[in-house]
């Protein structure tokens, strides 16, 4: 982290970039914040560590429009969102000065809640220069530890590698996190009857309030007019809500970043309610990859989006009732 | 104190102006019978069927929804229905997905001569709706009266 920081102070003094877009500590151990910085003392604050997990690739749309460069740190899952903003026209990619940062897996502190570690005060074994295999908590109750990848965020296990799509440097090491199969829980969803189907996302869905941090957070959910925000919609009515507004909100938020989505996972992240949002993105990333070819959103800057395209021989809309 | 009603589906079927609007025409100008449960909706070209439309039916208390136009390759804009087959093939795999009677949704291709293939596909698709009853996966009870 301290290379991170004195590279930054560097760039800064030599007048490269005018402020920096990292991260800061929160007022607890485990939830740092994104953050701008434009002095060397204000980079006194700057943390880098398993906690991070914010995709800051979405902030460079504000601070694009803002005069001089950037100074962001992307991860190399968040280099493919912004190479879909790039392709997007919503960032200036002369604006920015991208440092891709090392990541070993990020931490999701609700996972050690629910191993019953309770009374957080400090966490140590997740700074970059760390092993990160093993996480020591300290809590009001004593000592605690636990692996880390017990703790890690449920993108992280299905990782799509390592690699930084898009960056002016790297900084800081990696460490492959892939662990499980991408798609193996939309897999069992598939498997399942109409009715276990329904009930399934009828518990989920059921916990929304609507808060839409989903599409707030999403570097996808980039349009500056949102069709949810349109009172003439049945979809921003949460005091007299029917559950029908929750299927449609999250059917719709998923097709309208179909073909664009990269997957980063921040949805179900930034979810207070705890649903696997990413289920629905993942579903049709899944069918996409199977009717029109393989494709990663934001692997490159140019390649056309699955929706935007076709071909004479596509499939007919009949195969979704033929495959089963 | 309620009286049993026969079930009689709600029907929306969106038409493109060019190929099944004229269809249904044809149909109707030929005598060929199809059930009145079948609403029509003319759209300029079935890419103009908005996802958000087909969930917007069946909020508004549809019990299937079927969307008609042009043959692949005689779109009357040259190329509208192929990026409606995508959309509507991914949206129909996401209903299918969270548990909606895939049967609820379809997708036929009617040119303007095709006015008996309009009549035994609307005869088909009502007799299946038929026999999946009502729509209550997707229903918004704010919208029943």
């Amino acid at each position: 982290m301290q290379e991170l920081v004195n590279r930054a102070k560097e760039l800064l003094a030599d007048g490269t970039v005018v402020r920096v877009l990292g991260w800061k500590a929160g007022d607890l151990p485990y939830n740092p914040e994104p953050a701008y910085f434009t002095s060397a003392e204000e980079l006194d604050n700057f943390v880098y560590n398993g906690f991070c997990g914010a995709n800051l690739s979405k902030y460079m749309i504000e601070a694009s429009k803002l005069e001089g460069k950037t100074m962001v740190c992307l991860k190399p899952c968040d280099t493919y969102s912004f190479n879909q903003l790039i392709k997007e026209h919503r960032v200036d990619r002369d604006k920015a000065y991208i440092v891709g940062v090392g990541c070993k897996g990020k931490l999701n502190v609700d996972k050690l809640k629910e191993m019953g570690i309770k009374g957080i005060q400090s966490i140590s074994g997740a700074e970059m220069s760390d092993a990160c295999d093993t996480l020591t908590i300290q809590t009001l109750y004593g000592e605690k530890t636990c692996a880390y990848a017990d703790a890690m965020l449920e993108r992280c296990h299905v990782c799509k590698g390592k690699e930084h799509m898009i960056y002016d440097e790297i900084i800081g090491e990696s460490k492959d996190t892939k662990d499980a199969e991408r798609f193996a829980e939309v897999e069992k969803i598939e498997a399942m009857s109409p009715e276990e189907k329904f009930a399934f996302f009828q518990k989920e869905l059921s916990k929304c309030i609507r808060c839409n941090a989903c599409r707030n957070v999403c570097p996808a959910c980039s349009c500056r007019k949102c069709v949810f925000d349109s009172t003439k919609f049945d979809t921003a009515q949460k005091a007299n809500v029917d559950s029908f507004e929750e299927k449609m909100f999250h059917i719709i938020r998923a097709f309208h970043v179909a073909g664009r989505c990269t997957d980063c996972g921040e949805c179900s992240r930034v979810c207070p309610q705890g649903i696997p949002l990413h289920l629905f993105n993942r579903k049709f990333i899944k069918d996409i990859n199977e009717f029109y070819g393989e494709f990663q959103a934001g692997a490159d800057s140019e390649a056309r989006g699955p929706l935007t395209n076709f071909t004479f021989e596509d499939c007919e809309p009949s195969i979704v009732t033929e495959r089963r | 104190m309620s009286i049993e009603k026969e079930f009689r589906p709600k029907i929306v079927a969106f038409c493109c102006n060019w190929c099944s609007y004229a269809g249904a025409d044809l149909a109707g100008s030929s005598r060929l019978a199809y059930p009145a449960d079948v609403k029509i909706i003319r759209v300029p070209c079935s890419c103009r069927v908005n996802p958000m439309f087909i969930l917007r039916a069946f909020q508004k208390g549809a019990d299937g929804v079927i969307m008609c136009g042009c043959h692949p390759g005689d779109c009357h804009y040259s190329t509208g229905n192929y990026y409606a087959r995508r959309r509507m093939t991914l949206l129909f795999s996401m209903l299918d997905y969270i548990g909606v009677e895939n049967g609820r949704t379809r997708v036929e291709w009617v040119s303007a001569a095709e006015g008996v293939k309009f009549s035994t596909t609307m005869n088909e698709f009502v007799e299946k709706i038929h026999s999946l009853g009502e729509n209550v996966r997707l229903e918004d009870l704010r919208c029943k009266n």
